[in-house]
């Protein structure tokens, strides 16, 4: 691998840096002394220039001679003391070791700790240009997002890629996506509904005015939408109007198939309110009947009872997203924050093959606001 | 290229750099030759794989790799490739690995060059690079890594600070660093002198040249980070006296002590002590300065960094360096022979007084920066040391040093005649006054300081000419005589007026600008009309425009003089997409050295812009005054004598000049 030659190259290279100057040779240390001289030597030159160019009188200059002079003596008489370096083969073959061994083992044991060997590089241009198949999600939402910057009128990109984003997480752009999807083709259900949930997913699960609005106008588009009127519900709910959303949700239910993915939701949502819950496969009629007699308590204990059989249902057979994902918000729900986060846990295993089952697990951990 | 390739070049360089550390300065004890001879390959090695790890990084703004996390975090595809590559070292991670960079490319210069130096000063100069490599790598690789990995790699960066996309930081930093960093090589020399503790004479050589040279380029790192200021922070300000700009005053006041007491040494033998100790210093405040604005200790545009595991391990670096230094110095510095004798009237006594003036500077400075952070940290009270402080303490102590310093070239070396000097000072004296006299009568009234220090420039600024024209006995010989004599001056000599004379334009810059400037702050709408010192100025139109990752709003201004037109100026305001984040890019326009200077503020609830525009006299003089005194660092250090000869045969005099008897 290439990576791996240019390291054993580099490793290689800088032991020679050592090895090479270490080799037997004569000294050809310039010692102190010579050294000293040659700068006299340059500086007598230089006064001689001056002398010759006028610069300094003849005076001058002998005293400028003299005193260099003085300073050659005393270097000469310091050198004639000052033995030539030598060499040991002792030292030599330590260090010599020391780059050997030293080295490749601490650079090796460094980088070990620090580097991502495994890791190429990825330039932009290279990713841009690789095939669909083998882009990345961060590749794919840029290449839709570069195509509508190009094409700002194509409202249907703007359908695909809001998803996307709600997906990853990136909540205001999905409203943004969203909202020019509407002004592009116009105002309907799905789009006034996604457009509802960016919203409520950027203020942490809070109707906001604008949400209830574009829930309001998608209940305009299909006065039928299932999603408009829970949130709509919500929306009373969250606005101390339990009544008002009782008397939504009952309706909604009553329109609502047993086997709705929504529907123990939706149940645990009428629950909440003390509104009769339809039957099966939540909780039967009477069950209903009962809990509207029931204390707050009696009543938070029976819906619990239902989580409960949910959650069992899952670990016995857990191939089942919508199930995981309805125990999250349910254990949420009843402010169980560490069951629904283990919740999310025991999914992100179990669909851990599955990256568009993690996406929605993931982006409904962080619209409970769970932590990813 | 693979980013990995680069990490793991850098991890090798500290390898390098241990041993770096350990093998010649060992060499230098045991007087090891083959040790010794490891030094230079070692700083050779060490220099290029610190650059093979920069390019590295370059390579990968520049590819807009996103699995870099650095990159991800300070760059964005639609950068235009200039500020993709300065974008290097626009952040925290990349600006220290470009300070390791100019670190290991003047190690390896002192490798390459230094053949003629003595072998055990050599290879302790080396050694002690060395160890300020191993100190910064380290820093890099444990608390900086500039190769961190971030995978899944993101498709967009989040861009760059967009003040930093500015021709300035592809100019401002690396100028700096080449001046921070230079003085590392200094700060080695005296080490290794104290380590050793002996100085020889190829000692005073390689310091002055290397001491000019990073004070050059500290100058013109300081004079461009100060005009990128005054136009891209839209304030109209040069100097704020903010931490961040004292920290690189310091080291360049202690460096600027350093190069005058550099030339006592090499040319007298004397003040060895005292010049060993500037250069610790010089370093150990350009250490500070990393320190001040690497660690987050100041929140300020430069303060990048505000983890504190890195605050403590820069400090750490500090304690060593400086700590390490000064013990050094107490300990050796008896043992270093004294040597030359001179009167308090010389040039020697001269550059004392500018010694001793620029280092109490650097003190007052230094004590203004630090002081409210210490009191801060010991007691929680939050000060601020402002201007008023520092022009008062940096005024009272630059106004001697400026009036000193066109006597000290013209007294004698070792026994001066001050009389004499003065006496050929005269005329400069005497248009010194003339002109604090027409500034004086311009002016009508006002701070007397104002003449004063015009009065002061004109000095310093002819003092420089009186200096050469002496030297050259100009009005003393025949004409073309001493037009050969001019010429054939040692370049430092020309050096050294150039720089002075470019102290005294700078200080002209200075004084005109803070005493005349005029501000003109108003709401206006387009075709309005207001009056800018001297000049009018109409809003002709605002106009939306896209650039490639931002956009913005232009003003354009239409400029006449006494109701003829004389050009137009634009100004805006930029919106950075990416960061939502909003710049001021000054409209300036320059009438001879002064500028008209525009700047675009926020949208008034009635319509309309507030405006700020000032009229700044002489104002480029100041930058223009820093390059002169580049520019004589410069000739001064192509003098020949500077240069480390081998033995040369004996040199024929410049047959330029004819002998000439002096007076």
């Amino acid at each position: 691998m290439l990576l791996w030659l240019a390291i054993s190259l580099m490793t290689g290279a800088a032991i020679m840096a050592v090895l090479w100057p270490l080799r037997p040779r004569a000294g050809d240390g310039v010692s102190d002394g010579q050294a000293d001289l040659a700068v006299y030597r340059d500086q007598l030159a230089e006064i001689d220039r001056d002398r010759a160019a006028g610069l300094i009188g003849a005076p001058e200059s002998e005293a400028a001679r003299t005193e260099v002079a003085r300073r050659m003596l005393r270097v000469a008489e310091a050198d004639a003391a000052n033995r030539m370096a030598t060499s040991s083969d002792r030292r030599r073959r330590l260090a010599a070791a020391v780059a050997l061994v030293g080295v490749p083992l601490f650079a090796g044991g460094l980088y070990f700790a620090l580097g991502s060997p495994e890791q190429g590089g990825q330039p932009l241009a290279a990713r841009l240009d690789a095939r669909p198949e083998q882009a990345d999600v961060a590749i794919l939402v840029r290449r839709v997002e570069d195509h509508l910057n190009a094409n700002p009128d194509d409202g249907r990109g703007y359908e695909v890629i809001a998803p996307i984003y709600m997906r990853i997480g990136r909540f205001e752009d999905a409203a943004r996506a969203w909202e020019n999807a509407i002004r592009l083709n116009g105002s309907d259900a799905r789009g006034q509904n996604g457009l509802g949930e960016a919203l409520l997913a950027q203020s942490g699960g809070v109707v906001t005015a604008e949400a209830k609005a574009a829930f309001q106008a998608a209940q305009a588009d299909d006065p039928k939408d299932p999603k408009a009127r829970y949130f709509l519900g919500l929306a009373a709910e969250q606005d101390g109007r339990p009544q008002e959303a009782a008397s939504i949700w009952s309706g909604l239910a009553a329109d609502t198939p047993a086997d709705a993915p929504w529907r123990p939701m939706l149940d645990v949502a009428l629950a909440r309110v003390g509104a009769p819950v339809a039957p099966t496969p939540g909780p039967s009629a009477a069950d209903v009947a009962a809990a509207q007699q029931m204390s707050a308590e009696d009543r938070s204990a029976m819906v619990r009872g239902m989580v409960d059989r949910l959650s069992q249902r899952l670990a016995e057979n857990g191939d089942d997203l919508d199930g995981w994902l309805r125990l999250m918000r349910a254990w949420n729900v009843l402010g169980e924050g560490s069951k629904a986060r283990d919740a999310a846990a025991k999914a992100r295993v179990q669909f851990a093959a599955d990256t568009q089952a993690l996406g929605r697990i993931d982006a409904l951990a962080r619209e409970l606001g769970l932590g990813s | 290229m693979n980013p990995e390739i680069g990490h793991y070049a850098l991890v090798l360089a500290l390898a390098v750099a241990l041993l770096q550390t350990v093998l010649p300065i060992w060499g230098a004890r045991t007087n090891d030759d083959a040790l010794m001879r490891v030094g230079p390959s070692l700083a050779l090695a060490f220099c290029g794989f610190v650059a093979l790890s920069f390019a590295v990084l370059v390579t990968a703004y520049v590819q807009s790799d996103f699995s870099v996390l650095n990159v991800v975090e300070n760059s964005h595809s639609m950068k235009p490739l200039l500020f993709k590559i300065t974008g290097t070292w626009g952040n925290h991670e990349g600006s220290m690995l470009l300070w390791a960079l100019v670190l290991a490319i003047f190690g390896g210069t002192v490798a390459l060059f230094g053949g003629n130096l003595p072998a055990r000063l050599k290879a302790n100069v080396l050694g002690v690079q060395g160890s300020i490599g191993v100190a910064f790598t380290a820093f890099l690789l444990l608390t900086s890594n500039p190769f961190t990995r971030v995978i899944p790699a993101p498709a967009e960066g989040h861009d760059l600070n967009p003040v930093l996309q500015d021709i300035g930081l592809a100019i401002h930093p690396p100028l700096l660093y080449l001046g921070y960093v230079g003085f590392s090589v200094t700060f080695s020399f005296a080490v290794a002198a104290l380590i050793d503790g002996r100085i020889d004479a190829a000692w005073a050589r390689w310091v002055r040249p290397w001491a000019l040279g990073a004070w050059g380029f500290l100058t013109l790192g300081i004079a461009m980070g100060s005009y990128w200021a005054y136009y891209e922070l839209g304030w109209g300000g040069w100097w704020f006296w903010d931490p961040v700009e004292n920290a690189s005053l310091m080291p360049w006041l202690a460096g600027t002590a350093l190069i005058h007491s550099a030339v006592v040494m090499e040319k007298r033998d004397a003040l060895k002590v005292w010049t060993v100790l500037l250069a610790v210093l010089a370093f150990s405040l350009s250490l500070l300065g990393t320190f001040l604005v690497r660690s987050g200790v100041l929140t300020s545009v430069h303060a990048f960094a505000t983890d504190p595991t890195r605050g403590v391990f820069i400090l750490a670096i500090l304690i060593f360096f400086i700590g390490g230094s000064l013990t050094l110095f107490a300990a050796r510095a008896g043992s270093l022979r004294q040597g030359g004798i001179f009167a308090p009237i010389s040039r020697e006594g001269a550059l004392v007084l500018n010694n001793l003036l620029l280092t109490a500077a650097a003190a007052a400075v230094f004590v203004g920066t630090l002081y409210p952070l210490a009191l801060e940290a010991v007691t929680g009270e939050k000060i601020t040391v402002g201007p008023p402080y520092f022009n008062l303490t940096v005024g009272a102590l630059m106004l001697p040093v400026t009036f000193a310093m066109p006597f000290g070239p013209l007294l004698a070396w070792k026994r001066g005649d001050l009389a004499g000097a003065a006496q050929r000072l005269m005329l400069a004296f005497f248009l010194g006054l003339v002109a604090a006299g027409v500034a004086a009568y311009a002016q009508g009234g006002g701070p007397a300081l104002t003449p004063i220090g015009i009065g002061l420039a004109a000095f310093v600024v002819l003092g420089a000419v009186v200096d050469v024209a002496e030297r050259a006995g100009i009005g003393r010989v025949p004409a073309a005589t001493a037009f050969a004599r001019f010429r054939g001056l040692p370049r430092a000599a020309h050096g050294a007026a150039l720089a002075h004379a470019g102290v005294g334009i700078c200080l002209l810059g200075i004084v005109a600008e803070t005493s005349w400037n005029s501000e003109t702050i108003i709401g206006a709408k387009v075709g309005d009309r207001f009056p800018v010192g001297g000049y009018e100025l109409t809003l002709a139109r605002l106009e939306p425009r896209t650039g490639p990752n931002y956009r913005e709003l232009v003003g354009v201004f239409d400029i006449s003089r006494g109701g003829a037109s004389v050009g137009s100026i634009e100004s805006s305001k930029r919106l950075f997409t990416a960061r939502n984040m909003p710049t001021t890019e000054a409209g300036i326009r320059t009438f001879g050295f002064s500028q008209l200077y525009v700047s675009l503020g926020d949208e008034l609830p009635g319509g309309g812009l507030a405006i700020r525009a000032y009229w700044k006299p002489l104002v480029t003089l100041i930058w223009i005054g820093a390059i002169i005194m580049a520019l004589g660092g410069v000739f001064s250090l192509s003098d020949r004598r500077l240069r480390v000869g081998a033995p040369k045969p004996a040199r024929k005099a410049v047959p330029a000049a004819k002998p000439v008897a002096a007076e």
